[in-house]
Parts: C-alpha cells; sequence; structure tokens
C-alpha cells in the first residue's frame, strides 16, 4: 500500500501549483475576466423586508443611454435552490420579496456606472407585508408566511430524532446539566467579491464563468432556469478568492448573466459590490441551543437532549442540511449512550443563512464544550482529563448510527495540554489571564451527494503525453485551500514525478469530471482517492509495457524522480517520458479515469443522510487570554491546536488550513457578528469591511500547530479533512478562558465586551440567553441504539403507517 | 464594485486659485486632499460635489516647521505617516504622536493628511452607508431624509466626529487658518468645532480652506491620547480622550478633552476643574474620570453597545491620566 513506502512528495512542502501565479498576478479571477463587447450587469435589489410586488416599471431605465437591455422576474420563471427539497429561489422575484437586497430586475448596460445608474431608476411598487425578524418570533408567528412551503407557519424544517432512552439515562445520571447558548450569526468575509461572465457562442451554447464552489451544482441549476440542456451550458469555475461556503450556493447573479448574454447576445459581467455579497450571505445561522447532558459523577456522559432553533434567513439554501448538522456529530467526539436531538429551522426576512465552514456543528459544538468545562468544575474534574475520559473508541458506531473510523483525538489533547502548560497553569494564572481548552471532530466530505444518485462523488481523469507530461482533468474547483496541488501532489506522486509535469485542469463542466464541488471538506479525501486510482491505472499500464522492455517482473517496476526503473537495479530503467513512448507504441493513446464513492453508513433512519463520512478529523485546542476586567475587552495570547489529519499531504497546505480555521473562529469568539437593525425594517446593519468587524494580523496570535498522523485507511495517502475542523474548538476555547481568567461565563458569542462587563456584575457571574422556546415536537422518531440491538433503522411511527395503509 | 459619480476635477496650484474656484462653485465644489474621506463618501453618494478641487499640487501647503518660539507650524498637506515619523513630534508631543499613529493602517495613513483628518465629515452607521441601504431606511436628516434615525425625536444630527487629531489639536490650543475669496482668518480649534449638529460641527464655511495649523508652545506640557476602538487596526475611534497638563508638582494647567462621542469634542470642564491644583493622585484622578462622564453622551451610531462605550469613558479617563502622572 503507498503508507508503507517513501514518499517523494506526501508530506512535504512543495510550492503550491497556482502559487506563483497568484503572487504574480496572473491568475484570473472572475472579475479579471473581459471579452470585446462586453456589457455590465447590476442587479436592482429590494429595499424592504417582506412584501408584494404590485408593479416594476422598467421604462427610465430602459430610455437610459448605454442601457442595452432590463430583465424581470417573469422571464425566468423556473424557481432553484441548492437542494432539491428547497427549490424556492427565483433569479428575479416577480411576486414577493423576502428580505432587503432580494433581486427584483436587471441592468446590462455598456459600462458599470451606467448599469448602476439605470438600475436606481427601475421603479418598483410594493404592497408591504409584515416582517419577521428572528427565529422565535417566527416560531410563534405562523402568519404572514414568507413561503408557501415548509413544515407549518414559518417552520421551514422541524426534525426529532431519539436513540436510546435519553430519560431513563437522565433518571441514572448523577448530574444533570442544563445549559441554553446562544450563537450568534456571522457571514464568510472571503476577500473576493462574487463576480460571474456570462457569453452566448454563434452556435447558441451558454458559458458562465463565475467564482462558484460548486460549478455541477451551479450547472443543474442554470439549466433548469434557462431550460437548457446541460451539453448547452458550460460552467467553469474559475479560482475563487476564497470561498468558506459563501459560493457554494447557485446565485441569481451567475444565472442573470447567461440571461442577459442570450437577450444582448454579447457577454455581460456582474461583479457584486462587498454589500451585496453580504447581501448573498448564506453564512452561519443564528441558533440558539439548549443541551441537557446527564453524567455520572465520575466524569461519563449517560446521555444528552439538544435543541436548537436556527434562524434561517430568507430561503432554504442548504438550511434542511444545516438543521441536522446541529444535531449531527455532538456523538462522534466522546461516548455518548443516548442521545435525543430536536430541531427547528425558521425562515425570517434576513439574507439566507447557510454553510460556513463548519457547517452547523460549530454551534452545537460551542454548546457542548462550554457544558463539558462547567460540568468539570462541578465534578472537580480537570476539563482535559475529563475529556479523555470520554472518548469515542475507533472502529464503532455512536448511538445515532455514525460509524467513527479512527480517532486522533486523545493524542490531540495531550499534545495541546504539554504544550500549554496545561496542567501547570489551568486556573493558576494571574486574575485577567486565563487558559481554555476544547475539542472538537468534522467529517471528511459528506456522505451523501446534495441530490440523490448513485453515481462516484469525484471523478479524475488522466491524460499522458508522450514527451512525460500528465494532463489530469477533476470538476473540483480551487478556493484557495490548494487542491489543484493536492491533485497534482497525488498524481505526481503515484507516477514518481515533479509538480510542474503535472498540468491540473478543473472546475469545467464541459472538460472534467463531475466531482461535486469544494464543501464539506471532502475534495482531498474523494478526489485524492480518484486521483490515486486514476494515476495507479496509468501506472499499471505504463509499467507493464516498461517491465517487458526490461525484462523484469512488473512487481519490480518503480516510478521515481521522472523515471522508471527496476527496484533491485536503479540503474537499469528509462525516462518516465521513454516509458510512456514504449507503453503508446504498444497499445496506443493513454489515458485512463479513476472515481470515489464513500462507503456506505450503517444509520438508515429519517435524517441518517446528514453526518456519515468515509472518516472524521478530530481537533484539540488550548487558548490563553488576557480579558481586561475594566473593559471587557478580550486578547487571545496564545493558541495551541493538535489535529488529526491522519496524513499531511502537503504539509504548509495543512498548517494553513490550521491557522486560518484559527483565524476565522477568533473572529467569530470575539467580533463577528451579522447584525440586523430591527427596528429599522430589517437592514443589515454594517455591511462593510470597515463596520462588519472581525480579527485582523493585529489580533492574530502565536499559533502552534501540531499534526497528529496515523493515517486512515480509508483517505488518500492516509489523509483527512483539515479545512474546517480546526475552526471549532476556537469559539468555546475562548469562552472556558474567559471563566479561567475572570470566573465569568459568556454563554454566547461573539462575546462582546459588554457581555463581559455583563456577566462580572451578575449575581451569577454569567451572561446569556436564558430562555428556550417550546419547539412544538409532536412526532419524534426513535432509533434502537446498536448496544440495544437496533439495526439502524427506525421502526415507522404510527402516523407514517396511517398515511401508507 | 462601487463607482465614484461623475465630477468636474480641477488641479490649481496656488491657494488663491483654490479660493476663487470654490467662490465660484459654491458649496458644490469640495477640495480634496489624501481622498480617504471624501472618496468613500462620494461612493456612497453622501457627498456628491459637481467639482473636485485637489489640493496636491497646490504650493505651500505643506511642512512641519518648528519655530523658535517653540511654536510649532503644520501645513494641512502633510501626511499623518510623515507627522507620525517626525521625531520631534514623537518626543515633544507624544499625545499628538499617539493620536496620528493610532489613525486607521499604514496604507491609509500614507494617503490621508492631517488637513483632511481636522475637516473630517462626521460619521454614522445610519450615514456611511450605500445609497441603496439609505434608501431601505428612507434616508436620514443627514443626507436627503428628514429623520435622525439615532434618536428619532432630535432636531439635530448625532452624527460622531470621528477624528484623532480634532481631540488631540483641541487640546493642544492649536490655531487653524483658513483662507477665502474674503480674504485669510485664524480660529482656534476649540472655537472651529464648536456647532451642535452633525451637519454642521465646525464654523468652518464651505468655501474656506485651511492653510496652517499652528501649535503653541508646550512649555514642558505633558499630552497624552488614549483611543478606544475594536482592533489594534483599522478603526475609527468610538472614544478618544485628549489631555494635555502641565505639571509643577500640582496641576498647573489641564485641558481634557473627549472625542467620538458626539458631533464635536467635548472637554470635560467639571473634571478639569477638579484636577486643577491637585497633584494627580489616585483618587483625584477616579473623581475626575467619574465626572467626565457625565460630559459624554455616546449614542448607538457606531461600533460596539452605546451604553458600553459610556461605561468606559471614565476608564479611558482614567488611563490618560495616569499616562500623564507617569510621564516626565
Ligand atoms: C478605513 C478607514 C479608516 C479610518 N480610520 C481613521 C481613524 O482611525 N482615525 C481618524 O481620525 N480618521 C480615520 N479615517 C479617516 C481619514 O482617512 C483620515 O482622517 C484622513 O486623515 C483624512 O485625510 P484625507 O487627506 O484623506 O482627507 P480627504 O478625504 O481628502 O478630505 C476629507 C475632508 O476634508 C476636507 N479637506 C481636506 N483638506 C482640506 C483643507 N486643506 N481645507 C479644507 N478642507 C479640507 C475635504 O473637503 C473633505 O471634506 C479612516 C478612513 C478610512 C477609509
Ligand atoms: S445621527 Fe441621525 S441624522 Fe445624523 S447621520 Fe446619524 S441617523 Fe442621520
Amino acid at each position: 500500500m503507498a503508507s508503507d513506502r517513501e514518499f517523494n512528495l506526501i508530506g512535504k512542502s512543495p510550492l503550491r501549483v497556482d502559487g506563483m501565479a497568484k503572487c504574480a498576478g496572473q491568475t484570473k479571477f472572475a472579475d479579471d475576466l473581459s471579452m470585446p463587447r462586453m456589457l455590465f450587469a447590476k442587479l436592482h435589489r429590494s429595499p424592504v423586508a417582506h412584501a408584494k410586488i404590485v408593479g416594476i416599471d422598467t421604462s427610465k431605465a430602459e430610455a437610459m443611454p448605454g442601457v442595452v437591455a432590463v430583465l424581470t422576474g417573469k422571464s425566468m420563471p423556473i424557481p432553484f435552490g441548492i437542494l432539491p427539497v428547497s427549490q424556492d429561489e427565483h433569479v428575479l422575484a416577480f411576486d414577493k420579496v423576502r428580505f432587503i437586497g432580494d433581486p427584483v430586475a436587471a441592468v446590462a448596460a455598456v459600462d458599470e456606472g451606467t448599469a448602476y445608474e439605470a438600475m436606481l431608476a427601475i421603479e418598483v411598487t410594493y404592497e408591504e407585508l409584515p416582517v419577521v425578524l428572528n427565529a422565535e418570533q417566527a416560531l410563534a408567528n405562523e402568519a404572514p408566511a414568507i413561503h408557501d412551503y415548509g413544515d407549518d407557519g414559518n417552520v421551514h424544517k422541524r426534525v426529532s430524532m431519539q436513540f436510546g432512552d435519553v430519560e431513563q439515562a437522565f433518571e441514572d445520571s448523577d448530574e444533570i446539566f442544563t445549559d441554553i447558548t446562544l450563537f450568534g450569526s456571522n457571514t464568510h468575509l472571503a476577500m473576493e467579491q462574487h463576480a460571474s461572465l456570462g457569453h452566448v457562442a454563434a452556435d447558441g451554447r451558454v458559458t458562465i464563468h463565475s467564482s462558484t464552489q460548486t460549478p455541477h451544482y451551479l450547472h443543474k441549476a442554470a439549466c433548469k432556469v434557462l431550460e437548457l440542456p446541460p451539453s448547452r451550458v458550460r460552467i467553469i469555475a474559475t479560482p475563487n478568492g476564497g470561498g468558506f461556503g459563501g459560493k457554494s450556493d447557485p446565485f441569481n447573479h451567475e444565472i442573470v448573466v447567461a440571461k442577459l448574454s442570450q437577450v444582448t447576445n454579447r457577454p455581460v459581467k456582474i461583479s457584486l459590490t462587498r454589500e451585496e455579497v453580504f447581501q448573498c450571505h448564506r453564512g452561519r445561522h443564528t441558533v440558539l441551543m439548549k443541551s441537557r447532558m446527564g453524567m455520572t459523577k465520575d466524569g461519563k456522559i449517560t446521555g444528552i437532549h439538544f435543541q436548537s432553533l436556527l434562524d434561517g434567513g430568507s430561503y432554504g439554501s442548504f438550511g434542511v442540511a444545516t438543521t441536522y448538522y446541529t444535531g449531527a456529530l455532538q456523538t462522534v467526539t466522546y461516548e455518548v449512550p443516548t442521545y435525543r436531538f430536536d430541531g427547528v429551522r425558521a425562515f425570517t426576512n434576513k439574507a439566507p443563512s447557510g454553510p460556513k465552514r463548519g457547517h452547523g456543528t460549530p454551534q452545537p459544538r460551542f454548546a457542548i464544550e462550554v457544558q463539558l468545562d462547567k460540568a468539570a468544575e462541578k465534578l472537580g474534574i480537570d476539563p482535559a482529563e475529563l475529556r479523555l475520559r470520554m472518548i469515542q473508541p475507533p472502529e464503532s458506531v455512536t448511538a445515532n448510527w455514525l460509524y467513527v473510523n479512527s480517532i486522533g483525538l486523545a493524542e490531540c489533547i495531550e499534545k495541546v495540554v504539554e504544550g500549554s502548560g496545561w496542567k501547570e497553569r489551568f486556573g493558576k494564572l494571574p486574575r485577567g489571564h486565563g487558559l481554555g481548552l476544547a475539542c472538537s471532530s468534522y467529517i471528511s466530505g459528506a456522505g451523501l451527494p446534495i441530490y440523490w444518485n448513485a453515481m462516484p462523488h469525484s471523478g479524475v481523469q488522466l491524460k499522458v503525453d508522450r514527451g512525460g507530461g500528465v494532463a489530469v482533468f477533476c470538476g473540483e474547483t480551487e478556493i484557495g485551500q490548494g487542491s489543484d496541488t493536492v491533485l497534482a501532489t497525488c498524481v505526481a506522486e503515484v507516477l514518481g514525478l515533479e509538480l510542474l509535469d503535472v498540468r491540473v485542469c478543473a472546475g469545467d463542466t464541459d472538460l472534467t469530471p463531475v466531482d461535486l464541488g469544494s464543501y464539506s471538506s471532502r475534495v482531498t479525501l474523494m478526489m485524492g482517492n480518484a486521483a490515486i486510482q486514476a494515476a495507479e491505472r496509468a501506472r499499471e499500464i505504463i509499467g507493464k509495457h516498461a517491465a517487458k522492455r526490461m525484462g523484469i517482473p512488473g512487481n519490480r517496476v518503480v516510478f521515481a524522480g521522472n523515471r522508471v526503473f527496476d527496484a533491485e537495479d536503479p540503474e537499469r530503467g528509462m525516462s518516465f517520458s521513454e516509458a510512456v513512448q514504449i507503453a503508446e507504441a504498444e497499445q496506443g493513446t493513454i489515458g485512463t479515469v479513476g472515481s470515489y464513492s464513500p462507503p456506505p453508513n450503517p444509520g438508515r433512519y429519517r435524517g441518517s443522510g446528514v453526518g456519515p463520512t468515509a472518516t472524521y478529523s478530530y481537533t484539540a485546542a488550548v487558548v490563553e487570554i488576557f480579558a481586561d476586567e475594566e473593559t471587557g475587552m478580550i486578547e487571545v495570547d496564545k493558541v495551541w491546536i493538535a489535529h488529526d489529519i491522519g496524513r499531511a499531504l502537503n504539509r504548509n497546505l495543512v498548517i494553513g488550513q490550521v491557522e486560518g480555521g484559527v483565524y476565522m473562529g477568533l473572529g467569530e469568539a470575539l467580533m463577528e457578528d451579522m447584525a440586523y437593525r430591527e427596528k429599522r425594517r430589517g437592514v443589515l446593519k454594517h455591511p462593510s469591511m470597515l463596520e462588519y468587524k472581525s480579527i485582523t494580523t493585529h489580533e492574530m496570535p502565536e499559533v502552534i500547530t501540531t499534526l497528529v498522523e496515523h493515517p486512515d485507511p480509508r483517505g488518500p495517502f492516509g489523509a483527512k479533512e483539515v479545512g474546517q475542523g480546526p475552526l471549532l474548538p476556537m469559539m468555546p476555547a475562548v469562552a472556558n478562558a474567559l471563566h479561567d481568567a475572570l470566573g465569568v461565563r459568556v454563554d454566547q458569542v461573539p462575546i462582546h465586551p459588554d457581555l463581559v462587563m455583563k456577566a462580572l456584575k451578575a449575581k451569577d457571574k454569567r451572561a446569556g440567553p436564558k430562555k428556550f422556546p417550546d419547539l412544538l415536537i409532536t412526532d419524534t422518531q426513535r432509533v434502537k441504539t446498536q448496544a440495544e440491538g437496533g439495526d439502524g433503522t427506525a421502526p415507522r411511527s404510527p402516523k407514517e403507517k396511517a398515511v401508507q395503509s | 464594485m462601487m463607482r465614484l459619480p461623475k465630477f468636474t476635477w480641477r488641479a490649481p496650484e496656488t491657494v488663491a486659485e483654490v479660493a476663487k474656484i470654490l467662490h465660484e462653485e459654491g458649496p458644490e465644489a469640495k477640495v480634496v486632499a489624501g481622498g480617504t474621506d471624501l472618496y468613500p463618501n462620494m461612493k456612497w453618494r453622501v457627498e456628491t460635489p459637481k467639482t473636485v478641487v485637489s489640493l496636491r499640487k497646490v504650493e505651500g501647503l505643506t511642512g512641519i516647521d518648528w519655530r523658535d518660539d517653540g511654536s510649532l507650524r503644520i501645513g494641512p498637506g502633510q501626511t499623518l505617516r510623515s507627522l507620525e515619523r517626525d521625531e520631534r513630534i514623537a518626543a515633544e508631543l507624544p499625545g499628538l504622536h499617539t493620536a496620528m499613529k493610532s489613525i486607521s493602517t499604514p496604507l491609509l495613513r500614507n494617503m490621508g493628511t492631517i488637513g483632511g483628518n481636522l475637516c473630517l465629515d462626521t460619521r454614522c452607521n445610519y450615514y456611511n452607508q450605500s445609497y441603496e441601504w439609505r434608501r431601505s431606511i428612507d434616508f436620514c436628516m443627514k443626507c436627503k431624509g428628514d429623520t435622525c434615525w439615532v434618536a428619532p425625536s432630535s432636531p439635530v444630527c448625532w452624527a460622531v466626529n470621528s477624528s484623532d487629531g480634532v481631540p488631540m489639536m483641541v487640546a493642544l490650543g492649536a490655531t487653524l487658518r483658513f483662507t477665502s475669496a474674503d480674504g485669510e482668518r485664524e480660529v482656534t480649534a476649540d472655537d472651529l468645532y464648536a456647532g451642535e449638529d452633525g451637519r454642521a460641527w465646525m464654523t468652518r464655511r464651505p468655501d474656506e480652506v485651511m492653510t496652517d495649523i499652528v501649535i503653541p508652545a508646550q512649555n514642558g506640557a505633558r499630552t497624552v491620547y488614549q483611543k478606544l476602538r475594536r482592533r489594534g487596526t483599522f478603526d475609527f475611534p468610538v472614544l478618544g480622550v485628549a489631555a494635555r497638563i502641565v505639571m509643577n508638582g500640582a496641576v498647573q494647567s489641564v485641558d481634557l478633552i473627549i472625542g467620538a462621542v458626539g458631533p464635536v469634542p467635548v472637554r470635560a470642564g467639571k473634571a478639569e476643574e477638579l484636577l486643577l491644583g491637585s497633584t494627580l493622585s489616585d483618587e483625584t484622578i477616579e473623581q475626575a474620570a467619574a465626572l467626565a462622564q457625565k460630559s459624554a453622551t455616546p449614542l448607538d451610531n457606531t461600533d460596539f453597545a452605546f451604553p458600553w462605550r459610556r461605561q468606559m469613558v471614565p476608564v479611558f479617563v482614567k488611563r490618560a491620566l495616569l499616562e500623564a502622572r507617569g510621564q516626565v
């Protein structure tokens, strides 16, 4: 197997394949693209949060010099959306608008300034409807319904499931901890603002270049709305200047430019303003949570009942999946023998929430890790020790039927405990200074695709050139995370080449086989496995003919250093290109394919599709802070973080992802706040990079990263994910450190300084939400755990049986 | 991306020409120095001058000139960076040095000028927003609307003077010199920032151009500046405390100015009275800080929860006074 030999590239840090171009300014992002006769588009967006559209007058805009076309929603009546169950968006709204920023009309003009002025000249008459601005309001008020679908009123999705007898477990517990926590919304804040360029060729075929993380899903949505067969529409994902989940939904503007280019017969580009990017959002859901956790006095969890209420904003987006994710992964870090989860996602008249780095799991992770910190204090057990006692065993099935393959969490905890001097320093630092610990876990790619199908999740194609170069084609999308480099690395490693010998062609629905996209931390694991398979097949073909030529058995052929040679006599051999030529002469043009689907999961109940993965990554972190008692402001001094990566394919890239996760997580912990002005019609409070605060290099502490490497047999060369997991422990670690520093609990993020001051003054030394509403659960899906002899299915509820008969 | 609206660009070379253009074009003309304030405002369409008059080529608007009497004349065209880097300013006017160094980012300080900083438009997070955003709230009193959303019954605008330079110049007793078609005039910083409305916070007329900033000899006064903001870079102040104290065993004179809590900097007069003649004991400092809080009433139009900003006034006044006490 690949993992027991010496590597040429794997585990080292060669320069990323797109690095020089990015440094030299050669990389063409979507907004850098330009074509002859290109027009510029602008979207007219709703200034009101909830209203019926009574009339749209585009005559003034159309009459303006330089305006070439104006579009309204009736021209594209077919709805779209990322999930098959929430096809609730229109490219341009024509019946009603649901948030401030909902696109209503589009303009194409000769330049951006003209398009902007024309956009302002469009007059829309609205009949305003009452506005719903938070999830509790939405839950309490069925009317006015923002959508005419969903579970009821403004409840988009309501789920409830139970694994084992949680109430009995609580009875048997020594302590039951009940905590209510709030995780405020924040957004991706990628440096690159979304941009797209659409054009139509003379033969009528449409191309959309776009800063998208998911060209395949955009392909599906665009074909649906434009009513064109997939063979007539091509999506080219440009390198993204950061995505973090913010570019994984198909967006209005991406389809608008295609439609406008059809109408005008000219290329049309749109580049969003930062404010529009805030309106596109799809970022972190605000989640109010209530967790009841039963424990024995020696620190074992007996059961958890977890409830979450998600503020979904105005559209479905990935929200159904997000809802399940707020309940799925609580069980994969620590042993939780019985478990119940209730979740509700509500529609509100705000920018749509969606998937942001960690997708629905940072919120519950915050709740659980803070709760554990409190439990440790109450039980008189060191927080690190408490966690070490209850780690989920490897190759096990959790109460909610998730299969855990390898787990390096214990080692992660040990590393950060050691690095930070935890044992000597926790609880003993001078007032104001504190240490906090938290752990987490994340999927290495979702076990199921967005739409049900039995095809591979990732496909890779190789073309081997007789000159010795290899072109590798894959639908993956480079969003800055380094996926192009990982792709080239996997191929180059197997074929014994240098990175520059491999040409990557990615994210192009006409040229590359489908890869589902850069989301859910799936690319390295899935694309990597597919790439290894394709490369091994090429090696097989080339090796076979080379062995014959050398007169040795096939298993003695080695590919390394751009040569193909005899393992027993390395002098005997040939260059890689010679080997290719021999093979090509023998059997014709050489090309191979590889593909990957994740292993099936044992759970077979409703909702069991969210949570499974080939293998989970694990992270532990210790954060050291200084909290100013006079102001409540928090400075993060240092972070120790250890991540169970399985195997680092490119060490610098992995450390970059870890540090990036730390950076983003600290921003969420301390300041990032997607706030709205509820009294001013629900406008976003500060849709700009100046006033939406995220941390800068000034606030970024020193980060000591340790990679825990025990190759997981399911990962490519043993690798697991790293794109999302390391963010997760940051928020609870900061909150826990605050308790160590000042003895207060802020059960809420972001931890604004006024909350710290409030907690300092409060009798219970706590700030945070106090109440959790009734989620109005009427039907709970009951699934027997493995320990109870279950088989992963849920017996059908009486209700369902009635419907069936 | 956001685009600038169309405007006519003028680039005169003398102060007289600038004054002439401003006189002829009226309030539709605006001067621009570094443009770090004006251009973003134009992109938001909160300022839409028909004519933009660049000061870059105008003679006589630069210079950091120390005079024999110990006073300092600064040309308004001097960049913030050049003031931050001036060694004599750092040594003799540490408060000014700190204020300059604390403005935004190094990139911005390379562009931004002290003249622009002292004429900075007042800010409010209902105002520094795009045209579309402001349309969603029916605009506000400072631009195109009728109501102040921060204080809906208020007849005036409460936009915040968010300059770090302004409170410091007031504390230092600086004098500003302006030229217009009518001639020249001089005004103290105290008198310049005397408006009571975020729309008219300066007594400067739109046709006047600032030509000189004169800081009188400090004769060993201690100067400090304490700034509250979210992050260590980039951010405008949401509270700035500038102090100038002459100590001779006891406090001989004191200027305690609180910035970024309203349309103009506020003098903490009661606190000054208490401090005068004191030895800056811990107790006096605590009392002065508590008194100073009464002079500042920040509202909900900047970053952070505004009751907390108010809570921070005594903390930062105390820090400023402690810093001054520690200075030699
Ligand atoms: C992201 C960001 C962060 C910032 N942070 C801070 C901060 O922390 N602290 C702070 O104090 N400022 C801050 N600023 C504001 C601004 O950049 C600085 O105050 C800068 O000094 C302004 O100078 P300028 O030359 O660029 O002004 P300009 O934009 O050129 O002019 C500003 C105003 O002054 C007028 N003006 C300029 N020169 C003269 C003159 N000689 N006579 C008469 N009127 C004149 C202009 O007409 C205009 O109204 C920030 C700005 C941004 C964009
Ligand atoms: S203080 Fe009031 S009037 Fe002034 S800018 Fe803000 S909202 Fe407008």
